[in-house]
């Protein structure tokens, strides 16, 4: 099933007189249960093209299609509806919120689902030992170290049973091995759960966990690309 | 809505002396209103209690022609027979005193000085002679018998440097439009605590009053004090007639009443000032509170957080800074008019005759001043928290984050 589908996708940036185009005209199409990395160098477009899919910002011409439903020109509330059952965003910084607990932290997007208070205690726990974590559920994100907290976005961004994951830059911030723990959980959460998940990134370590490659270049995919070996540090 | 509530709670907790003077800034202003409402409430209350108990009563029962402002001692302008007129008032049971009174103009004279004085003959045996006789400070009271004593008040004595013992000239009108004087020998020195009051007024028993003036067994008014001052209305209907004309202290304190009505009316804009200056800071503390969480607003917003909830984040957070505010407001405002009501603030002379003000004013807050004030700082505060909560809600999540260092 095709999760994702960009057609002819542009992104014009206006400050003042300067316009940057930062997508000039992307198709890509995304199936259920992919893995795929969105990689460029930067300015190339990935993190706008991942904002576009992800219902954060809205396209300047082109069409955006995710879970089959067009997103193109939904108002501001339609594109939350759309986040908030659809999709889930790990983001390069350690984007938790700070006075909440690992386990509230997890718990926001089902409550803002609306899930009954036994169904989020259920889900959270599973979650917490999915990225191995469930001695942490009450620490706050500054008691976390890098990793830890961005597994916990990791989890945080699983908590819907999203049809698809975007993760800007995951392992930006974080050491080598950091980094691995978090890709490794990410690698296996996609495939024991099916979910689909697309991530930008131009770190070498990260680009060998993907199946696919997308590359971009100054706003344009200039190479997709099949990857038949399975992930290394799966 | 717990894990919002949860969140704006935390948030607060974050900047605890940011949020701690916020809610402080709101607890002062709400405490000062209290002050000021307690003070106006008090200053207006005092003078009305003033009047009723030495001026006005709550009713005066007057001859038909009698006009008050004029003082006028003409027979028909009188009431005759006042004894027998004011024990049949004071034998109906609203009526806790009925006495009679007589008011004349006149002048004071002691040596080469003068000063332009109002005579109330009076009953000296009336309960309604209390806050004079309680307030004797030196000199003796006066007897119904006695002939040529009179009472002064203090600031009356100290204008003319009089004590008691010193004789002095009492000129009068009369009855026949004619001026009578005699010498007075002023008995003592009283004082009402109401400089206004005691700077013009000259007691002297009524039969002697009478005398001075030509008046005999005549009266200007019956003064009546009730027991209950809501039976105002029903004694008044009871002892209206044809021939007298009876006059509750609401008509003879009408000048209090609309010094009231236009006090209430600035004090609502005074309150609005200080409620303002209020929401500014509320309005600051959360706008730095939305300019330091943009990139949070971002994320929520970005795992599906509608504009309504990040919105009510706000107003919850505002609600907290409220709740601390109103609960330091009371202490604190309660203490200031818990001090304002027992000491009072010494204001001196500062009434007029029109107007009785004691030289202390003793602050009263009414339960609907507090309960409304109360309201109202909370509707400010929630208010205050309209325009951050907006803007933190018209965030872009894209934007949001990217004002985060994304």
């Amino acid at each position: 099933m095709e999760v994702v589908k960009t057609e002819n996708v542009t992104r014009i940036y206006r400050v003042g007189d300067v316009e940057t185009n930062a997508l000039r005209g992307v198709n890509l199409s995304i199936q259920s249960g992919e893995f795929t990395a969105l990689i460029g160098p930067s300015g190339s477009g990935k993190t706008t093209l991942l904002q576009l899919i992800g219902c954060l910002d809205m396209p300047t011409s082109g069409r955006v299609t995710v879970n089959g439903k067009d997103v193109t020109n939904l108002n501001r509330n339609q594109r939350a509806d759309i986040r908030a059952e659809s999709i889930g965003f790990v983001f390069q910084f350690f984007a938790l919120i700070p006075t909440l607990t690992a386990y509230e932290n997890i718990e926001m997007p089902l409550l803002l689902a609306g899930k009954s208070s036994s169904e989020r205690a259920e889900r959270v726990k599973q979650l917490l030992e999915w990225i191995d974590l469930p001695d942490r559920a009450n620490y706050r994100p500054d008691q976390l170290s890098g990793g830890q907290q961005q597994r916990v976005a990791v989890a945080r961004a699983l908590a819907i049973n999203p049809a698809l994951i975007l993760a800007d830059e995951p392992t930006a911030n974080l050491d080598t091995p950091n980094g691995r723990q978090v890709m490794d959980v990410m690698t296996r959460l996609n495939k024991e759960t099916g979910v689909t998940f697309l991530f930008a990134t131009h770190d070498p370590r990260v680009i060998q966990y993907a199946r696919r490659v997308v590359t971009l270049q100054d706003g344009l995919i200039i190479k997709d690309e099949l990857v038949e070996k399975s992930a290394v540090g799966a | 809505m717990m894990q919002l509530i949860k969140m704006a709670f935390r948030d607060l907790l974050r900047n605890k002396r940011r949020s701690f003077f916020s809610s402080l800034a709101l607890g002062m202003g709400l405490a000062l209103l209290l002050l000021m409402a307690a003070t106006v409430s008090g200053e207006i209350r005092g003078a009305m209690d003033t009047s009723i108990r030495l001026d006005s009563g709550h009713l005066q029962v007057r001859a038909k022609t009698y006009d008050a402002n004029k003082n006028s001692v003409a027979y028909e302008d009188l009431i005759a027979n006042p004894n027998e007129v004011a024990a049949k008032i004071a034998s109906l049971e609203p009526v806790s005193v009925a006495t009679p009174r007589l008011f004349a103009s006149g002048i004071l004279s002691d040596r080469d000085e003068t000063t332009g004085i109002r005579i109330l003959g009076i009953d000296t045996s009336s309960p309604a002679m209390a806050p004079f006789k309680d307030g004797m400070l030196t000199g003796k009271y006066l007897e119904n018998d006695d002939r040529s004593g009179i009472l002064i008040g203090e600031t009356l004595a100290n204008k003319l440097s009089l004590k008691a013992g010193d004789a002095v000239n009492l000129l009068a009108n009369t009855s026949n439009g004619d001026v009578d004087q005699q010498l007075f020998t002023i008995r003592g020195i009283f004082t009402t605590h109401t400089p206004a009051f005691d700077e013009y007024t000259v007691l002297m028993p009524l039969a002697k009053a009478q005398a001075i003036t030509k008046t005999e067994d005549h009266a200007s008014a019956i003064f009546v004090l009730l027991k209950n001052s809501d039976q105002v209305d029903n004694v008044k209907n009871a002892l209206q007639t044809e021939q007298l004309q009876v006059v509750t202290y609401l008509k003879m304190n009408e000048v209090l009443l609309q010094t009231e009505e236009f006090s209430r009316g600035y004090m609502v804009l005074i309150y609005l000032i200080v409620l303002a200056i209020t929401a500014a800071v509320i309005v600051n503390t959360l706008i730095m509170s939305v300019f330091e969480r943009t990139r949070e607003i971002g994320i929520l917003s970005a795992i599906g957080m509608k504009s309504t909830r990040i919105m009510s984040l706000f107003f919850i957070e505002s609600s907290f800074l409220a709740i601390g505010g109103i609960f330091a407001g009371l202490i604190i405002g309660g203490i200031m008019v818990y001090f304002a009501s027992t000491v009072g603030f010494y204001i001196g002379n500062y009434g007029a005759t029109s107007m009785l003000i004691g030289e202390r004013i003793y602050a009263y807050l009414t339960l609907k001043d507090a309960i409304d004030l109360t309201i109202m700082a909370f509707i400010v505060a929630i208010l205050a928290a309209l325009y951050p909560a907006i803007m933190a809600a018209r965030l872009e999540p894209v934007e949001a984050m990217r004002g985060g260092k994304i």
